[in-house]
């Protein structure tokens, strides 16, 4: 089938399967590698995408449905010529190690402050709460994040 | 062994009468697919057996949530993220918000529907247990017309329920009755967060004189459907929550539910963790 939307900003139209995953047209069709894939089951949240302002794992997510959608990835989320604070803020406080969870983790802060800029400490450990860290480095995380609103 | 994508269709209808129709050309080859996060796990460890099915996701006429005085509406597609917004529900139905809030993070929070958590049928399931304390009613719809049934008595046995191939899950009621009642939500996993539940207790209850007028409770996770403890209610009815009834009623929830082995959890750990449930449940109700 054929699908249109915008990922990033930019429309693109693809020729798919309906059934494939998000996740592997972001990939092998779009070349968008910052979109990792982690347990392949919605339990990790690495393969975290934001679709029309809400965070889903993109691997749980047949490409026919987002037919019309629009789509940010880890790709779109710094400016043109700087980061978003959040990733600044992971750089400057150590909130990534190995980096395969640090694009979930940073889209769905970006997707926290979005829709709460003053998250108290639960509402940053719920918004976060499906986003596995391997490396044990949430207290990074989570400082990084308050320091992100803070700014 | 991963699945083979091309060999599985996902068709687009342009509108529920579209999607009633199709289902109703072709009896049993199509079945529903809502936000996937059960169906798309199934998919990807190649265990998803079915091939075609319809894409529900984009019907607006299954969502959106509705009150009347007596009753309130929820189309099928309600996720769980929806269920946690609206106002009447936090307030007059929490088990609901607190099962969805429960359910997995965010993420699939924004995905998983209300209609796809029944119609899975899957026995851990979170939000059929607040559904079936609350009295819930469901509409089964196709080409034919619509039904309305008590979603108590729809599931018959492991994933089995009594729904005809050209139906679909459109809507669910929940008779707003709830003011008075003591509401009582446990879901007990491995983890706070994104852990499927090896025990999920929902009750309410009232108490008149210090007697229990009315009670309703719901077990998941421990029978081959989450399972509604009609001799433990009937147990408890016009009974003093003291100890010894505590645990003559914890004795027939033993008698009434069926735990096993599984990779979650142990039969005993089950029926132990499902008696203090009770128990708290109970205390609670008592305070």
């Amino acid at each position: 089938m054929l699908i249109n939307f915008k990922v990033n900003g930019e429309a693109r139209s693809l020729e798919v399967f309906p059934m494939a995953r998000l996740l592997d047209v972001l990939r092998e069709q779009l070349q968008l590698t910052g979109t990792k894939e982690g347990c392949g089951e919605g339990e990790c949240g690495a393969c975290t995408v934001i679709i029309d302002g809400q965070i889903v794992n993109s691997c749980l997510v047949p490409v026919a449905q987002v037919n019309g959608c629009e789509i940010t990835t880890i790709e779109g989320v710094a400016g043109a010529n700087e980061l978003h604070a959040v990733q600044q803020a992971f750089i400057e406080h150590g909130g990534a190690q190995c980096g395969i969870c640090t694009p979930g983790m940073v889209l769905a802060a970006v997707d926290l402050l979005n829709r709460n800029p003053e998250p108290t400490e639960d509402d940053i450990r719920n918004g976060l709460a499906g986003n596995l860290c391997r490396c044990t480095g949430y207290m990074k995380i989570f400082e990084s994040v308050v320091r992100a609103y803070r700014k | 062994m991963r699945a083979f994508v091309p060999s599985y269709q996902l068709t687009t209808p342009a509108s529920l009468a579209d999607a009633l129709a199709l289902l109703e050309s072709e009896p049993g080859v199509w079945k529903p697919f809502a936000g996937g996060t059960d169906l798309m796990v199934l998919l990807e460890a190649g265990k998803l057996t079915h091939h075609n099915y319809i894409n529900i996701w984009g019907l607006n006429e299954l969502r959106g949530i509705e009150a009347t005085d007596t009753h309130i509406t929820l189309g099928a597609l309600t996720t769980y993220t929806d269920v946690q917004s609206n106002p009447i529900l936090r307030r007059e139905f929490p088990m609901l918000c607190q099962a969805a809030s429960e359910t997995g993070g965010l993420a699939i929070q924004n995905r998983g529907t209300l209609g796809g958590n029944i119609i899975n049928a899957s026995p851990a399931a979170d939000s059929p247990p607040a559904l079936l304390a609350y009295d819930a009613e469901i509409e089964l719809i196709s080409a034919r017309g619509s039904r309305w049934l008590p979603y108590q008595g729809f599931h018959t046995g492991y994933k089995q329920m009594h729904i005809d191939a050209d139906e679909l899950l459109a809507r669910i009621r929940l008779p707003r009755n709830t003011a008075g009642l003591t509401h009582y939500y446990r879901k007990v996993g491995t983890r706070k967060a994104q852990a499927i539940s090896k025990v999920c207790f929902a009750a309410v209850g009232s108490t008149e004189q210090g007697r229990i007028k009315d009670t309703r409770i719901v077990v998941g996770s421990v029978a081959p459907i989450v399972i509604r403890c009609a001799q433990t209610e009937d147990a408890l009815r016009g009974q003093e929550p003291e100890r010894a009834m505590i645990e003559s009623a914890c004795a027939t929830l033993s008698h009434e539910i069926s735990p096993i082995d599984d990779i979650r959890s142990t039969a005993n750990y089950r029926l132990q963790v499902a008696k203090n449930l009770l128990v708290d449940f109970l205390t609670t109700l008592r305070n």
